[in-house]
């Protein structure tokens, strides 16, 4: 008895995948060469290891993976799968490979490369940072532990079909076949490789690594057999690495490149967003992001709920939106607008000093008291925790800024007892997949509540815990929504604690060159920031 | 000569290893987990650990030193937390841009330099004196950001005489190595002027205006080469200081040297990297003194190479 999903998914892929899904007056055409800057080099494109926004969305067009989402939204549909079904008891999914659909050095794709590739980056040897994705399958343990060089759960009885048993159901493991680190690579490459295979990618994506200048330029060339047609528009894309974002921008406005991937910096945006052509410049999209203040639950005073509670009603988050040039939201609950479950009827905490203040008072800190408030240190981030410490001050809070290097608010936060509160600017919490269960565990959960964790609040509630697993448990389709509404649940109960200030929803901004077509959504799409498929070249 | 060769190549080893040592132990005691900036926010404490393992972090401090210069002396820079990659190859691939970017900075402050730190000296007490020493004032306190945009703005955005940036053609070098030269020159002219008139009020050199030469080649065949020696050992300190990467300039002319790769190895705590670039520029500070050492004698000839 095996419920079937999506009979006809080639269909829906087909035209999931189309180039329709950008309005017709602004319909993509094919061909173009573009150049794009980041500031920083990439790191690497091993699909296993890369884990940074910026090459998150190169790997993204490289590979491609059994499960995708359609560009521009957080809608997952069967990529490299052409169909699936899922077992009743949620334990066995079963693919369908799509036919004939070749890597780029001409080999057909087969079953057991995408055993070999989720095998590779759970392997404690590839050092990668997404193992833990694949927890619920059969045998990670084994593997993950050394003491088995394979997954068991993973089978390919043919060449078309790939079988997944996990050892307990998991409502996101649709989810985790979309991620990077389930992305299908050959063997023979990463062994030809030896060891170098992030600098010399192989895939079966919509683009082919063409050269890599290290230091300075990568060029992306469009794969001509790629399985979807009509994708990718673009023929060719550079990257044109250790671009500084001012002068990216300047270059921008000369016609020299097409988008500036890290954005307009703060101190140029109004007057970018002023210029005749502002409009077309800037493009900006919703993330699943979430800007927050973690309240140290084992520090006190913010082992008081009364406290936690003041300081959410104390912080002026419109202020802060309005620091961020208005590409922000203010927030009042851990999930972002974007992400199934939100509650668009909870009212949060309103900003009321009056209240705080009273709040207080109540919980015996008539006078106030003296904290410390991290945050890291690249505009405008210290510009925003000099806000909230302004607004603590109005409620008798005196707290100090410690602005430091990322890497050195994050280790603060992961130690016991260490970081008061911390402003997560800069390292917030963006979500690697489209399921609110990815905003709980690390950032929320007791899991994540340990040395070197990413749970800086210290917030351990074992009866949320309880219901998050249950949720996480409700893999039947047919409980989607049951299960969305109870994670939406978990999210605004935790809010009665609350071990956070939600603070803003930030959105990305990108700026690109009039020439550039399509619409904010894939510039930022939500699950890869620039989707190098969808965009296009006006002509 | 030789001698001196094989000293300073003992000695050269010493101050290495302790550069090594020193950077080794500073960079492991900082409150940063390089596991941890690998493994991302999303790792399991046992993702982590395996992470830990696999690069050797969880050995003791010593162990790791021990193997790492095991590696070392092999000419093994050793590979990359966060690229998976080769340091030696990384640094290698921005080397000949950073030696470029060196000589062509140093060949603009050097010529600007003495010929405004001559202008001055000979005009001393002038207008043109007090201009110079003013510029030079501004020259080495000017934030490099600011003069880099100016430059760029100036040159390559309104003008469009240069590219914006980039690396690869002679035209791309030119800004960088002025916006460095005009920044570094106030420090030579400061030096050339304040030797030149020293050497100015020389015996010898009254000696050779009595013999009614003229000021120019008393000024340039008779002083200046007196006046040279803190030039070339101030040149030996900036070959050392360029190689470990000029960062702002790099990052504002998109000049891929060695400094962007320090800078952002430091964000990610990606220790091989910054060792590597540690030695990397500490041998060149060590080769930028000996070549002082040894072009001394050469325009001195009182001086003899000790």
């Amino acid at each position: 008895m095996f419920k079937s999903w999506l009979r006809t998914s080639t269909v829906a892929a087909a035209l999931a995948l189309s180039p329709f899904t950008v309005l017709a007056q602004d319909s993509p055409k094919q061909g173009g060469e573009i150049v794009i800057t980041y500031k920083d080099d990439i790191a690497t494109l091993d699909p296993a290891i890369g884990y940074d926004w910026v090459n998150w969305s190169m790997i993204k067009s490289l590979f491609s993976r059994l499960m995708d989402y359609k560009p521009g939204t957080t809608e997952l549909v069967p990529s490299l799968a052409e169909s699936f079904e899922v077992a009743p008891d949620g334990l066995t999914y079963t693919f369908k490979l799509r036919k004939s659909v070749k890597f780029t050095n001409g080999r057909e794709i087969v079953a057991s490369d995408v055993k070999y590739s989720i095998e590779r980056a759970v392997d404690p040897k590839t050092q990668g940072p997404g193992a833990g994705f694949f927890g619920a399958i059969k045998g990670f343990d084994d593997l993950s532990g050394g003491k088995a060089t394979t997954l068991e759960g993973i089978e390919a009885p043919d060449d078309a079909t790939v079988v997944f048993r996990l050892s307990r159901p998991d409502a996101t493991f649709l989810h985790v076949l979309a991620v990077n680190f389930a992305s299908v690579v050959p063997k023979e490459a990463v062994e030809a490789a030896a060891g170098d295979f992030g600098k010399k990618p192989v895939g079966s994506g919509t683009f082919i690594l063409k050269d890599w200048t290290v230091g300075q330029s990568l060029t992306f060339e469009r794969n001509p057999d790629y399985f979807v047609k009509d994708m990718p528009h673009i023929d060719k894309f550079t990257v044109e690495v250790g671009q500084e974002p001012l002068v990216a921008l300047l270059r921008l406005q000369k016609g020299e490149i097409d988008i500036a991937g890290d954005g307009i910096p703060p101190a140029k945006f109004l007057e970018i967003k002023n210029s005749a052509e502002g409009a077309e410049i800037i493009v900006d999209g919703q993330q699943l992001h979430t800007g927050y203040v973690t309240l140290n639950t084992k520090v006190k005073p913010f082992d008081d709920v009364k406290v936690r509670q003041a300081v959410n009603m104390a912080i002026n988050k419109e202020r802060i939106t309005r620091i961020l040039n208005g590409r922000a939201t203010a927030a009042n609950q851990p999930l972002p607008p974007l992400m199934p479950g939100y509650d668009k009827a909870f009212p949060g905490y309103a900003y009321d000093v009056e209240k705080a203040k009273a709040l207080l008072a109540d919980a015996g800190h008539a006078d106030g008291f003296e904290t410390v408030l991290y945050s890291t240190n690249t505009d405008p981030q210290p510009r925003i925790a000099q806000a909230i410490q302004q607004d603590l001050a109005a409620i008798g809070i005196k707290a100090e800024v410690r602005a430091l290097a990322q890497a050195n608010v994050i280790a603060a936060g992961g130690t016991e007892g260490e970081a008061p509160m911390i402003w997560s600017g800069g390292m917030a919490w963006i979500a690697d997949f489209p399921d609110p269960s990815n905003f709980y565990g690390p950032i929320l959960g007791c899991s994540g509540a340990v040395q070197g964790g990413w749970n800086w609040s210290w917030y351990c509630n074992e009866a949320l815990d309880k219901r998050a697993v249950a949720a996480d448990s409700m893999s039947d389709p047919a409980q989607a929504a049951e299960r969305q509404a109870e994670w939406g649940k978990i999210f605004t109960d935790i809010m009665a604690d609350a071990p956070w200030v939600p603070v803003t929803n930030e959105r990305r901004v990108v700026a690109k060159s009039p020439r550039m077509g399509g619409d904010g959504d894939i510039y930022v799409d939500p699950t890869r920031v620039i989707n190098y498929d969808a965009i296009f070249v006006k002509q | 000569m030789a001698f001196l060769l094989l000293r300073r190549l003992v000695q050269t080893a010493l101050i290495l290893l302790g550069v090594a040592a020193i950077t080794f132990l500073l960079l492991y005691a900082l409150p940063a987990d390089p596991a941890r900036m690998i493994a991302g926010r999303s790792a399991t404490a046992q993702t982590v650990a395996n992470i830990r393992r696999e690069l050797g972090l969880d050995q003791p401090l010593l162990v790791q030193f021990w193997t790492y210069l095991q590696g070392l002396v092999q000419g093994d820079l050793g590979r990359s937390y966060a690229q998976k990659t080769d340091v030696g190859a990384l640094i290698a691939a921005r080397l000949p841009a950073t030696l470029i970017l060196m000589a062509a900075g140093i060949f603009v402050e050097v010529l600007l330099g003495i010929a405004l730190g001559v202008l001055a000296a000979v005009r001393r007490g002038g207008f043109i004196d007090r201009l110079v020493m003013m510029a030079s004032f501004v020259g080495v306190s000017a934030p490099q950001f600011v003069a880099a945009l100016l430059l760029l703005y100036v040159f390559a955005v309104t003008l469009a005489w240069f590219p914006m940036s980039g690396f690869g053609t002679f035209a791309h070098v030119v800004l960088p190595a002025l916006t460095l030269g005009i920044l570094g020159a106030g420090w030579y002219a400061r030096m050339v002027r304040s030797a030149m008139i020293d050497v100015l009020n020389q015996d010898y050199v009254r000696t050779a205006r009595a013999k009614g030469l003229s000021s120019f080649r008393i000024v340039f065949r008779h002083a200046l080469p007196n006046a040279l020696l803190p030039v070339v050992a101030m040149i030996g300190i900036d070959i050392g200081q360029f190689m470990s990467g000029v960062v702002v300039v790099e990052a504002v002319y998109g000049w891929p040297g060695i400094g962007q790769l320090a800078w952002q190895a430091i964000q990610q705590v990606d220790i091989p990297i910054i060792m590597g670039v540690t030695l990397v520029s500490a041998l060149a500070i060590v080769i930028g003194n000996l070549i002082a050492d040894l072009v001394a004698p050469l325009i001195d000839p009182r001086i003899r190479a000790r």
